[in-house]
């Protein structure tokens, strides 16, 4: 393959040598054009009367609805009510998976025992389980931290359990013949194995997570993102609807920004990264 | 000979139940301490299958080893902890303060003249230096036994001997009996002092190399030899096989 289609293929940060990278800028320039001119269009529609703004608010009402919901402090309530539910089911989640995949994936009987069971919830559409949450939780905080937990664990243990199990034997064996024993092992040679894709598990979860909150905060919400937005229909707010879908985006496109910069940390070993710096 | 440090008696290997012809067949080596020995076999004649035995790695089910404590491992790909920087894969699993290891690793890493690349990652490594940092890794657990599984097959005929005389150099400072597991009778016969062949799960050969070191493939008896072990493996000069050609 010749060095010019690797650098079209790959956007390496090492181009700066190369003297495609203005075209390249602009290549990724020309990418928001269309997102721009809908945009625009959407505005001009709206101005010229072709659709009920009622039902589809226009940008610049989204634009002013927000400005407002962050004047008056509530978008900024209702987010740290949603980034808290986020926060306390992912910790769950976590804790949940990486230990049940530590279990699984370390030891034969832990996989006899776990294993098959998980397989077969995971089988199960989570989101099913909320008519049976509310009976169990009610209809508060509880149960909507027990979804995004619940959507999350799943990614999380398999691919830590699939990670742990697809190490190398060759490498395996050198640590074992440069003396390391079984606790050892586990340290420098299988978790770090396991790591990529226990990262891919974990962006996962966080794009179930949002998922979850998104039905979650459907249910009798009193605060949180959810709640602005259904809060908003009954008074048919579009603009707020779509402020509320605008910041649900946000929050997700940062969470995948936050995997990878840990990612870029945690396996700045790995070749498609390395020279990326 | 010098004091054994390797005796193997009656060692045999099978993969296939108790039933299926052995791999190593009643196998008797002796290995004395800081001899250079070469282990030369046709593909598939069980020179991994005794390597890894004496590694450690697969347990004596038929037969004794008797075997040192201190051995260590250089593989055909270099087995290096890709999230590990070099240094700390020459340094996995020593024992002691962090400080001293460190030092020891980097140490090691001069010697195999790989100083320079001590904070890369693994996967920046080209194969000679690769190979090296494993040399480095084997060398600085300063072995009795040093095992070589065709270290230098997968590099480019250059790399190889610089990777081969460096091995020389290695062996004469530090004096660990070496095993080198090879497919190359001339590697062979530059480096070893005694040369093995395995054949049908047994050494049908054992051949004393009294050639003068440095070695040089010009020096009178080397293609005496070369011809000798080459027949024990069934090729002629030209590389046809000599059973079929017969
Ligand atoms: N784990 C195993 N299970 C079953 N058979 C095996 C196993 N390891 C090796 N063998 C068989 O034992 C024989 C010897 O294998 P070995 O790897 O020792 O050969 P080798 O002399 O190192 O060959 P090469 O020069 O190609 O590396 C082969 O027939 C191989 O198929
Ligand atoms: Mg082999």
């Amino acid at each position: 393959m010749s060095g010019q289609s690797l650098g079209a293929s790959l956007p390496l940060r090492r181009a700066p040598s190369r003297p495609d990278l203005g075209a390249l800028r602009l290549d990724r320039a020309r990418r928001f054009v269309v997102p721009v001119l809908l945009i625009l269009l959407w505005q001009a529609g709206a101005e010229a009367g072709l659709f009920s703004i009622r039902l589809l608010a226009p940008p610049s009402a989204i634009l002013a609805a927000a400005w407002q919901l962050i004047l008056s402090g509530e978008l900024l309530h209702h987010l740290l009510v949603s980034l808290r539910r986020v926060a306390i089911g992912l910790a769950i989640a976590l804790g949940a998976g990486v230990s049940l995949g530590l279990v699984a994936g370390l030891s034969r009987l832990g996989e006899d025992a776990l294993d098959a069971t998980l397989q077969m919830l995971r089988a199960l559409p989570f989101l099913a389980l909320v008519p049976l949450l509310i009976l169990w939780l009610g209809i508060g905080e509880a149960t909507k931290i027990a979804l995004v937990a619940l959507g999350a664990t799943f990614p999380i243990y398999l691919t830590l359990f699939g990670g742990i199990r697809s190490v190398d034997p060759k490498l395996l064996e050198a640590g074992r013949v440069f003396g390391l024993d079984r606790a050892a092992l586990i340290r420098h040679v299988v978790l770090p194995a396991a790591l990529p894709q226990a990262l891919v598990g974990l962006r996962y979860a966080l794009g179930t997570a949002w998922l979850s909150l998104v039905v979650g905060e459907q249910i009798n919400a009193t605060a949180g993102i959810g709640y602005l937005v259904m809060d908003a229909r009954e008074f048919l707010r579009t603009d707020i609807i779509l402020v509320g879908l605008l910041v649900y985006a946000l929050l997700g496109l940062g969470a995948d920004q936050l995997v990878r910069v840990i990612e870029r940390r945690a396996l700045a070993w790995r070749p498609s990264l390395v020279g990326e710096g | 000979m010098a004091a054994p440090i390797l005796r193997l008696r009656d060692l045999t290997r099978r993969f296939h139940g108790p039933d299926a012809p052995p791999v190593l067949d009643r196998l008797d080596l002796t290995i004395g301490a800081g001899e250079f020995v070469a282990l030369l076999g046709r593909s598939g004649s069980g020179k991994t299958t005794l390597l890894r035995t004496l590694a450690g790695l697969d347990p004596v089910t038929e037969g004794e080893a008797l075997l040192p404590a201190r051995r260590a491992v250089v593989f055909q790909e270099p087995r290096l902890l890709p999230w590990k920087p070099v240094w700390r894969n020459v340094a996995l699993g020593l024992p002691g303060a962090a400080e001293a290891v460190r030092q020891r690793a980097l140490a090691a890493l001069r010697e195999v003249e790989l100083a320079h690349r001590a904070g890369a990652w693994p996967l920046t490594l080209s194969g000679g230096e690769a190979q090296r940092a494993g040399l480095a890794r084997a060398l600085v657990r300063e072995p009795d036994l040093l095992l070589l599984d065709e270290p230098f097959a997968a590099l480019d005929a250059l790399t190889r001997l610089r990777m081969q005389s460096l091995v020389a150099e290695l062996w004469q400072a530090h004096r660990p009996a070496v095993l080198l597991v090879t497919h190359d009778v001339e590697e062979a016969l530059l480096l070893a002092d005694r040369v093995l062949v395995l054949a049908g799960g047994r050494l049908v050969q054992d051949l004393a190399v009294d050639l003068p070191r440095p070695r040089r493939r010009a020096a009178p008896g080397f293609d005496a030899l070369r011809i000798r072990l080459l027949a024990t493996l069934g090729v002629d000069e030209d590389g046809h096989d000599a059973a079929r050609a017969a």
